[in-house]
């Protein structure tokens, strides 16, 4: 293996430029003559518009332009398109209401954006928009998905319905049979809290057109900018793919949000036409809350049934989820193929069935966050397996061991539709119960009782499917686009090489990571190799990076590239060294003849490449580059067990984390460093979630969390040092036999806290809790538990969402001896 | 429109602000210093760090008039002139402390100003001290570990042993 290749903790070579305040950000971007756009977004969740008055604002200082909702029907664009299409149990396809860029005619959630200023500088289009007199007639809103279901007021009144579809997976009838032969049924409803993805860097485009060459460019703030080139050029502008480049420069951070197509991207690629200058926009936090696609939002009712040995015989789901007010790019699959799919967890559950309803809501669109239907299965699973532990008196390590797939049972096909290649659970559930010191908790949760404060273990087994995704497959299943991936290898001529790779990095550290593959596969110094990515206009294809599937997908592609260059340079080798090509092998950067001492350092073949002067040139092209496409055979299933530990203070309901133990198999590691940070940051969303982050609406359809005064962002001090480690079993059907890593913190820790924060609480008869743990919700819960407590006690559990310091004052006074007692068995 | 002038990365700069400019916009608009970021509207997140006369300030809580005749020090001032990182950038490269790297400036600058005046914080103490860095990415845990590595070769140790820190 040569320095610096794969399995090394190389230093990432991004680091010096965002070390030093060099980065190339797309708000750090400004094109001359640029303007800049402001968009007056709705302040009501439902309304219909009776007048728009934009004549004062138009002539405000520095307006160029303003457009309205008119302006683009006019001009006949299309609206934002939806990229998956699900079909209900019934046969019907789902739903599927026009999007447009701007409103026309009604508002359909707080932050649809209703007009667009365009001024020489931000802060006019701010006041002029100011200036814009809209007319809103307020409708009553659809928030809780529920009532949504019920009836009116209908999001899309020509559906006459909110649902979006109703679609299911799973035999129905084996799961009925299945129950019916139950020694136990356990059930359990549960919300899977909204979240907001909020990379540090908000959403910014900028819009710019070239009139003398017919040339559009888009700079965009994009997880996949070959995408947003498909999407926005074929469906929405009906701009021919090479009149437009888009360029996704560096990128703040992503997590799923910044895979959809957004309108305010569509708006400055069309309007940079109009006014034939450069339009700019910058998202302000505030209004990142309003307009990014939100996460999760799943309402579940789900029933486990057991034998008389606690082994699962079948699972039950039906679940709500909530699309928002329109269709972002991705949503419809979310719930579905990518939820549904991974029910069976670790585990050999026989018969499974989910039915699923999206329901349209007057919110923000919800679209894929960082795991996307995963984090949702997961949780549901890992918390009905929890309590069917607690209802059988199993522990839950024990009742997962008896449930889980074995290793030699793989390759294992579940009843929801995947087949998993290859895992070892029991490997890794062992691995994190002693990382974790699982018997010594006893111990610690005696000594924290004594300090007054409960502790309680939670366990959680995660699985995952990534690698997204064969093609034909996903097409079946509804997906409108494939999900390949590309990879172009050139090898210059003095033999540095450039890569060109359609996956994105705005974190994940792809330009070091890559550059070790290649450097690997290759035989050649680290140093010599560069990894370009972000730009239609120089990377030949590509769909761009989510669901933890750019090694697997895009790795596996530039391994399949750099092995066609090797194929190449065989040939040119051999007839330097006067041999057959299929006598020569390519070890340690150099072409040998098998069996003799000619060798040919790969330099050389390289240069002989674009210098042909001795060279099979009948036969042979010149040069030395390749691209290879590279579609999956199956998705890659990463698996891993977490242990967290809680302490709970049963005064104020506050929660700490203690301790928290990953274990994970992601199969073959390329940097160890690197994969340890993507779980480290996986692990804080997923911790987030269930700890502090909700993203809420109140009954009127007003986002109530929409800063970060309001929503919690995890900081520095709410996690203690986390514990990861590996187990490796090899991806079997990729070339690098990885399976991805970016999205199991997020997925498998959810449950961990949640499970941990029961076991603490379970002494005083707390069965079930919702995400996330805010002080005032735990105290409630605890109150509620028993009711007789107190007056204050029950005031707290019927308003739950009461703020702890003022309704857990008298409380305190009153129930202390009683409450202590019950927790410690003291009085 | 007001003039104002402040030394910013030891250069005299000047120029026309409206009264509202924040520094933050100043720095990155006037400037063209787009190393420091602007991640959200209410001062919580701390993309936007900078040092005046010293101390860490939120860049979008003031405006730039209020920093006329002010040192300022940006994230294109820590490293030496010939490019080579300062100890505390160093080492969040020795860490991976980074990831996308919005928030990093940010978290540097924030961190020298702890280390300035905490030379040998601990663990808690610096976690509590990023209360006003916000980080989507890392989960914190190597920015912490950088932070301390720093600290402790600025004061000529080793680094600490992180095995045994995660063991405690």
């Amino acid at each position: 293996m040569p320095k610096d290749g794969i399995g090394e903790s190389v230093k990432r070579r991004e680091d010096q430029r965002f070390l030093t305040g060099a980065g190339n950000y797309t708000d750090d971007i400004n094109r001359p003559n640029q303007t800049y756009v402001y968009f007056l977004r709705s302040p009501s969740a439902h309304g219909r518009i009776r007048s728009l008055d934009i004549a004062a604002a138009s002539a405000a200082p520095g307006v160029v332009k303003i457009f309205t909702g008119d302006d683009m029907a006019a001009a006949g664009l299309g609206g934002l398109p939806c990229g998956w299409e699900i079909t209900s149990t019934d046969g019907s396809k789902m739903a599927e209401p026009p999007h447009p860029i701007l409103a026309q005619g009604k508002v359909r959630h707080v932050g649809d954006p209703i007009v667009a200023v365009v001024a020489e500088t931000r802060e006019q289009a701010k006041d002029a928009a100011e200036m814009v007199a809209v007319d809103i007639e307020e409708l009553s809103a659809a928030v809780d998905m529920s009532a949504a279901l019920q009836g009116a007021p209908f999001v899309h009144d020509e559906l006459e319905s909110n649902l979006c579809y109703d679609w299911s997976l799973g035999d129905k009838d084996a799961t009925e049979a299945a129950f019916a032969g139950a020694a136990r049924v356990v059930s359990i409803e549960i919300v899977n809290n909204r979240l907001v993805a909020n990379p540090m860097e908000p959403r910014s485009a900028i819009g710019e057109y070239e009139a003398a060459t017919d040339q559009h460019t888009l700079y965009t703030t994009s997880q996949n900018p070959h995408v947003i080139r498909l999407l926005m050029g074929a469906f929405v502008l009906s701009i021919p793919e090479h009149k437009l480049r888009v360029v996704a420069p560096d990128v703040g951070g992503g997590f799923g949000s910044k895979i959809f197509h957004y309108a305010e991207e569509a708006f400055v690629t069309w309007a940079s036409k109009q006014i034939k200058r450069p339009i700019k926009w910058t998202s302000d936090r505030s209004e990142a809350f309003v307009s990014d696609a939100q996460g999760r939002d799943h309402v579940t009712k789900a029933e486990l049934a057991l034998d008389a040995d606690a082994k699962f015989l079948g699972l039950r789901v039906d679940t709500m989820a909530n699309m928002g007010a329109y269709l972002s790019t991705f949503a419809p699959a979310v719930p579905t193929w990518l939820y549904a799919t991974l029910l069976a967890g670790q585990y050999q559950t026989p018969a499974i069935h989910a039915r699923v309803r999206a329901v349209f809501t007057n919110t923000v669109a919800v679209d894929a966050y960082r795991g996307a239907g995963r984090p949702e299965a997961t949780y549901l699973l890992e918390r009905i397996v929890e309590q069917a532990a607690r209802e059988t008196g199993l522990s839950p390590f024990e009742i997962r061991r008896r449930n889980f797939i074995q290793k030699e049972q793989f390759p294992y096909p579940t009843p929801v539709a995947v087949e998993y290649d290859i895992g070892d659970y029991e490997a890794t559930l062992s691995k994190v119960e002693k990382m974790a010191d699982v018997a010594g908790f006893p111990a610690r949760k005696a000594e924290a009782a004594a300090r007054g404060k409960l502790r309680g273990l939670g366990l959680s087994c995660y699985i995952e499917a990534c690698g997204i995704a064969p093609s034909a497959l996903v097409g079946a299943l509804g997906a409108r686009a494939a999900l390949y991936e590309v990879a172009t290898v050139r090898v210059n001529p003095t033999g540095s090489i450039s890569v060109f790779t359609g996956t994105h990095s705005h974190g994940q550290g792809h330009e070091t990571t890559f550059a070790q593959v290649v450097a690997d596969r290759l035989g050649v110094p680290f140093e010599q190799v560069e990894i370009v990515h972000g730009d239609t206009d120089r990377i030949p294809f590509g769909m761009g990076t989510y669901g933890s599937r750019s090694l697997a997908v895009g790795g596996a592609a530039l391994a399949k590239a750099v092995d066609k260059v090797i194929e190449k340079g065989k040939k040119i080798a051999a007839h330097l060294m006067e041999a057959s090509a299929q006598d020569v092998v390519y070890e340690d950067g150099a072409f040998k003849v098998a069996g003799t001492d000619k060798s040919i350092p790969f330099g050389q073949v390289a240069l002989t490449a674009y210098v042909p002067h001795q060279y099979p040139i009948e036969e042979l092209e010149p040069g030395l580059e390749e691209t290879a496409f590279y579609d999956p055979k199956n998705f890659t299933y990463p698996a891993g067990s977490y242990v967290c530990e809680v302490e709970i203070d049963p005064e104020t309901g506050a929660v700490e984390i203690c301790n928290f133990c990953a274990a994970d198999d992601f199969g073959n590691i390329v940097n160890p460093m690197i994969v340890e940070g993507q779980v480290h940051g996986g692990l804080a969303q997923g911790l987030g979630q269930a700890l502090v982050e909700n993203c809420a609406y109140d009954e009127t359809g007003q986002l109530v969390s929409g800063s970060f005064m309001d929503y919690a962002m995890p900081r520095a001090d709410l996690f203690p040092t986390f514990k990861v480690d590996t187990e490796t079993t090899a991806c079997t059907h990729n070339p690098l036999g990885v399976k991805g890593c970016g999205e199991a913190g997020a997925i498998g820790s959810p449950p961990a806290l949640i499970n941990a924060a029961l076991d603490a609480l379970s002494p005083l008869g707390v069965k079930h809790i919702e995400m996330p743990l805010a002080p005032s919700r735990v105290w409630a819960a605890i109150a509620a538990a028993k009711p007789s407590e107190g007056a204050a006690a029950a005031t707290m559990a019927a308003t739950p969402t009461a703020a702890p310091t003022s309704a857990a004052e008298p409380a305190k006074s009153e129930s202390k001896p009683g409450l202590m007692g019950r927790i410690f068995g003291r009085s | 429109m007001p003039q104002v002038s402040m030394t910013v990365n030891g250069k005299r700069m000047a120029g026309e602000v409206e009264g509202r400019t924040l520094l933050v916009e100043f720095l990155r608009e006037n400037l063209r210093l787009t190393g420091t970021h602007v991640g959200c509207d209410t001062s919580q997140c701390g993309a936007c760090v900078v040092h005046v006369n010293g101390d860490s300030v939120k860049s979008c809580s003031i405006l730039a008039l209020a920093a006329d005749g002010a040192e300022v020090t940006t994230i294109e001032g820590m490293a030496a002139a010939d490019g080579a990182l300062s100890q505390l950038q160093e080492a969040f490269r020795d860490y991976h402390g980074l990831q996308c790297g919005f928030c990093t400036p940010g978290m540097i600058m924030s961190a020298a100003d702890l280390i300035k005046s905490n030379p040998n914080p601990t663990e808690t103490e610096v976690r509590e001290w990023l209360e006003g860095n916000i980080c989507r990415c890392t989960g914190y845990q190597n920015i912490v570990k950088a932070i301390l590595a720093a600290a402790a070769r600025m004061r000529g140790e080793a680094d600490p042993d992180f095995a045994a820190f995660a063991a405690e």
